[in-house]
C-alpha cells in the first residue's frame, strides 16, 4: 500500500519534471523540472532496495550534471527567444503524433497486463517482493558483484569495464579542458563561416 | 505493485517524453536535458528489471550508463560553450554548414 502509494505521487512527479523539460521556455525551468524527475526516480530506486544507485544518482545526476547544465545556461545566457519556424516540413506535429501512439499503446497494454516476465537461465524465479531482499544494493553487495569478488575466476566481475569507463571518464576532462583551452589555436585555417 | 509493469510503463511514458522533446525543440541544452530524461527512464528499467528477475546486474548497468552519460555532459556542454562563443546561439538549426 505504501509503494502503491509512493508510486502515485513520485510518478505524478517524475511526468510533469519531464513535461517541464519538453515544454518550458525558460532553460533555468527545464533544469529544475529535470532535476524534480531525477529525484523521483531516486526515491524508486530506494523503494527497490538499490540504495547505491540512489546515492549516486542524486550526487552524480542532481549534484553534478544538473549543476553543470545550470553552469552552462547562466554562462550562455538565458535564450527564450527560440525559433520556431520549422526547417523539415511538419516534424513537430508528425513527432508528436508518433509520441501520443507510443504513449498511448503503452497505457493500454499496460492495463490490460499484457506484458509477462521471463527470467534468463540462472536467474531467480519472478518473485517481487522476495528479490527485492534478495538485490538489496548496498555498496558492499555491489562492489563484490562488480568486481566479481564471489567468483573463482579473477575476470568474471566488472573489473575490466569500469577500468575502461575510468579511462572514458578521463579522456572526457582532457577534452573538455582542451575544448576550453586551445580555441585560438583553431582559428589559423579559414572557416567556413567567415567565408559567408 | 505486484511486478514491475508499473514502473516500466512510467519509464516508458518518460522515454517517449524524452525523445519528443528531443525532436522538437531547438535549443541545444534542451535537447540534451532530453537525451539525460531517456537514459534516465532507461535506468529505471534497468532497476526494476534487475528487481524482477533477481540479480544484480540490473543496479551495475545503472552504474554504467551514469558514468558514460556523465563523460557525455562534459563533452557535449563544453561543445555547446564553443558553439556559442562562435555563432552566439544555441539553436542547432543554425548549424547548417555541413548541409553539402
Amino acid at each position: 500500500m505504501v509503494e502503491v502509494i509512493l508510486f502515485a505521487v513520485f510518478g505524478t512527479v517524475a511526468i510533469a519534471g519531464a513535461l517541464t523539460v519538453i515544454l518550458a521556455r525558460n532553460p533555468i525551468y527545464s533544469a529544475l523540472g529535470l532535476m524534480a524527475t531525477m529525484f523521483s526516480l531516486s526515491v524508486f530506486y530506494i523503494m527497490h532496495l538499490a540504495h547505491f544507485v540512489a546515492a549516486i544518482q542524486i550526487i552524480v545526476y542532481t549534484g553534478a550534471v544538473m549543476t553543470l547544465f545550470l553552469f552552462v545556461i547562466m554562462l550562455i545566457g538565458v535564450d527564450r527567444t527560440e525559433d520556431t519556424a520549422e526547417q523539415l516540413p511538419n516534424q513537430r506535429r508528425i513527432v508528436i503524433g508518433l509520441g501520443l501512439t507510443i504513449a498511448i499503446t503503452t497505457v493500454v497494454l499496460t492495463v490490460g497486463q499484457n506484458f509477462k516476465w521471463v527470467t534468463a537461465p540462472g536467474s531467480g524465479p519472478v518473485n517481487w517482493d522476495a528479490n527485492a531482499d534478495a538485490t538489496n544494493g548496498t555498496i558492499q553487495a555491489v562492489g563484490r558483484v562488480l568486481f566479481g569478488a564471489d567468483t573463482a575466476e579473477r575476470t568474471a566481475g566488472w573489473a575490466l569495464p569500469f577500468e575502461a569507463v575510468s579511462l572514458l571518464l578521463i579522456v572526457a576532462a582532457v577534452g573538455a579542458i582542451a575544448l576550453a583551452f586551445f580555441r585560438p589555436l583553431r582559428k589559423v585555417g579559414p572557416s567556413p563561416v567567415e567565408d559567408e | 505493485m505486484a511486478g514491475p509493469t508499473p514502473y516500466m510503463a512510467l519509464a516508458f511514458i518518460l522515454f517517449v517524453i524524452g525523445a519528443t522533446g528531443l525532436l522538437t525543440r531547438r535549443n541545444a541544452l534542451i535537447m540534451f536535458m532530453s537525451v539525460e530524461l531517456m537514459l534516465n527512464a532507461v535506468n529505471l528499467t534497468f532497476v526494476a528489471a534487475g528487481r524482477a528477475i533477481g540479480n544484480f546486474t540490473g543496479q551495475i548497468s545503472v552504474f554504467f550508463v551514469l558514468v558514460v552519460a556523465a563523460a557525455e555532459v562534459v563533452v557535449g556542454l563544453a561543445i555547446i560553450v564553443a558553439v556559442f562563443q562562435k555563432r552566439n546561439s544555441a539553436s542547432v538549426d543554425e548549424l547548417s554548414e555541413m548541409k553539402g
